[in-house]
């Protein structure tokens, strides 16, 4: 029960943090409220769809998983800085769980993600984003949101625990996250791009998520590109694999990262 | 009885092309002060990252409080402290916030904590800074409240890496009472230090370490004894250099150096301020004014220039230790 109340107390530090930097917070919000209104606004008009209630339906789910998807640098740069800081080595020289410290660390980023998602749906609300589904769909959209979220702080574990240089942190995850978000449909049908591009794009876990939380908002994934593949035909299901696998691969090599990071 | 004890510890950094430890070996005694000298890339941080669970060792074995550090770290670490060279805290919360986190982490309760935090900021005169954020703090508050962290629980063993390291004079003298304070309390202390004197302020015993070995130890007085002691040094007008120099040399019983761009005569001295005392003495009666007159006390490169031949300078091992402390 120790080992609960270690990660307890560590996730509380983080909630501490966030309230005495506000900035953090105002930061990865205001990144996403910037696309949500780049889309809806400037390219959004280009892009055809006869989706009901226009463009912004489709788009809001993927701005979502975008947004969780930079979890993956938040918590590799938070490590990275407490590296820096010297202040792993006191954690590590603590008489408390080992693992404390960095499952604290992901539930503490997916509890701002929390926030940050409350704040995204306001402002799609605000530009007209209205899920057609039952509060419950939606909600469960969400909590799949956020374990999407939790499961890539583990890859961002990893990266932050193996980069040299907290800059170095930023740059790593920018070039994960960034053709991840975007070579998939998130923002735009895959059908225009070109075959091998359309490939991985339908297997590629964002567009699976994405895909996922269209079908439980009430929508049509319509910017699938061949219909019948099987991510396609089972967004909820191929995301939950996803999901797994990345934790079955990086929660124990963050883990062992952790332990032994100074070898 | 021996409360730290180091044997034979080896450990290579890149595949062994890095050697930090090269079988070292040392020990500390229940209730004293062993104070690591030696320069950056000697391997003082590494020993201390050892003992304290931090880091394993290639081979070799290592206790603390009779617990053995490899098998059983997590034993180890009920029973230390460790403040190391860069100051361990949350620089976005407060020294109150810090310190109470870190009294939770110990299991101490919150309520315990808060006590104990509280009790802490006083003692180290950190009451006033208390709810402002680290990052306001100076170097030497940083260290104290860095201290203070790794005093929650009382520990049975602290370790203490640098602790003045890149502090200004009177942060380092702040840091020494502080230091000192604790080693009246009788606790048991492991501290590196690059300064010989520092060592000699605050150890009963130094242990000097080179390229990742012990290669001398003993009291700090019988370790300057083996460095030759204490120098005297007297800066005079030209014309008064020859007859200086008989002096010098009658006072010291040795021979006496001439540096004689600066007109700078010295020799060693045994017995201090005496020895000093009698050359001025001597000097007046011979109506010879010196201009500059001192007792130089051995520094960590005269105490390496006699035991290995070779000033104490910077190695490659200090480039790893520096990438280490980055990351």
């Amino acid at each position: 029960m120790t080992a609960v109340n270690d990660i307890y107390i560590i996730t509380r530090r983080q909630l501490l943090l966030l309230s005495r930097v506000p900035e953090v917070l105002i930061f990865s919000t205001i990144q996403p409220v910037m696309f949500v209104l780049l889309f809806r606004y400037v390219f959004g008009g280009s892009i055809s769809t006869d989706q009901p209630g226009g463009y912004v339906q489709l788009l809001m789910p993927g701005i979502f998983v975008q947004t969780v998807a930079f979890t993956l640098a938040g918590t590799a740069s938070g490590l990275a800085e407490d590296m820096k800081k010297g202040l792993i080595d006191r954690f590590r020289s603590l008489p408390i769980s080992q693992s404390a410290l960095v499952i604290g660390r992901t539930l503490g980023d997916s509890l701002l993600n929390i926030v940050v998602l409350a704040v995204m749906g306001i402002a799609g609300y605000l530009v007209g984003w209205r899920p057609s589904a039952g509060l419950a769909n939606v909600a469960l959209g969400f909590l799949f949101l956020l374990f999407f979220g939790y499961a890539l702080s583990w890859v961002g574990v990893l990266v932050g625990l193996s980069a040299s240089d907290a800059r170095v942190v930023q740059n790593v995850s920018f070039i994960v996250t960034f053709p991840l978000t975007f070579l998939s449909n998130a923002f735009a049908p895959t059908t225009g791009m070109p075959r091998a591009l359309q490939y991985f794009a339908e297997w590629n876990p964002v567009s699976t998520m994405v895909a996922a939380c269209r079908q439980l908002f009430g929508l049509e994934n319509q910017f699938g590109a061949t219909a019948g593949s099987f991510p396609s035909e089972h967004p909820l299901t191929t995301s939950l694999i996803y999901m797994l696998i990345i934790m079955l691969i990086f929660i124990p090599l963050s883990l062992r990262k952790y332990r032994n990071y100074a070898d | 009885m021996k409360t730290v004890i180091a044997d034979q510890l080896i450990k290579t950094y890149d595949k062994g092309a890095v050697r930090a430890l090269d079988g070292l070996s040392l020990d500390v005694e229940e209730g004293t002060v062993l104070s690591v000298l030696g320069p950056n890339g000697a391997g003082k941080t590494t020993v201390v990252r050892i003992l304290t669970t931090l880091l394993r060792a290639d081979s070799g074995s290592a206790s603390v409080a009779g617990i053995d550090v490899m098998k059983n770290p997590e034993k180890v670490r009920e029973v230390i402290g460790l403040s190391g060279q860069y100051a361990a805290v949350d620089e976005i919360l407060t020294g109150y916030d810090n310190l109470v986190m870190f009294g939770e982490l110990y299991h101490l309760g919150k309520k315990q904590a808060v006590i104990r935090a509280n009790e802490l900021l006083e003692r180290f005169s950190l009451t006033e800074a208390a709810k402002r954020p680290i990052k306001t703090y100076s170097g030497g508050m940083r260290r104290r409240l860095d201290l203070a962290a790794s005093l929650i629980v009382k520990p049975k063993v602290l370790f203490l890496d640098e602790p003045t390291t890149g502090l200004d004079p009177r942060g380092r003298q702040e840091m020494w009472g502080v230091i000192q304070e604790l080693v009246k309390g009788g606790v048991t202390l492991l501290l590196t230090t690059q300064y010989l004197e520092e060592a000699d302020q605050l150890a009963d015993d130094i242990a000097v370490i080179d390229t990742g070995k012990v290669i001398a130890r003993g009291t700090s007085d019988a370790l300057k004894k083996q460095v030759g002691g204490e120098r005297l040094e007297v800066v005079v007008e030209q014309t008064h250099v020859a007859k200086t120099m008989e002096i010098v040399a009658a006072v010291s019983g040795h021979k006496a150096a001439l540096d004689e761009g600066l007109r700078l005569i010295s020799a060693p001295v045994s017995t201090g301020s005496a020895a000093l005392f009698e050359v001025l003495k001597a000097l007046d009666s011979a109506g010879i004014h010196a201009l500059d007159v001192g007792l130089k006390r051995p520094s960590l490169d005269d105490v390496f220039l006699s035991l290995t031949g070779h000033a104490a300078e910077e190695k490659k091992e200090e480039i790893t230790e520096k990438k280490r402390g980055k990351k």
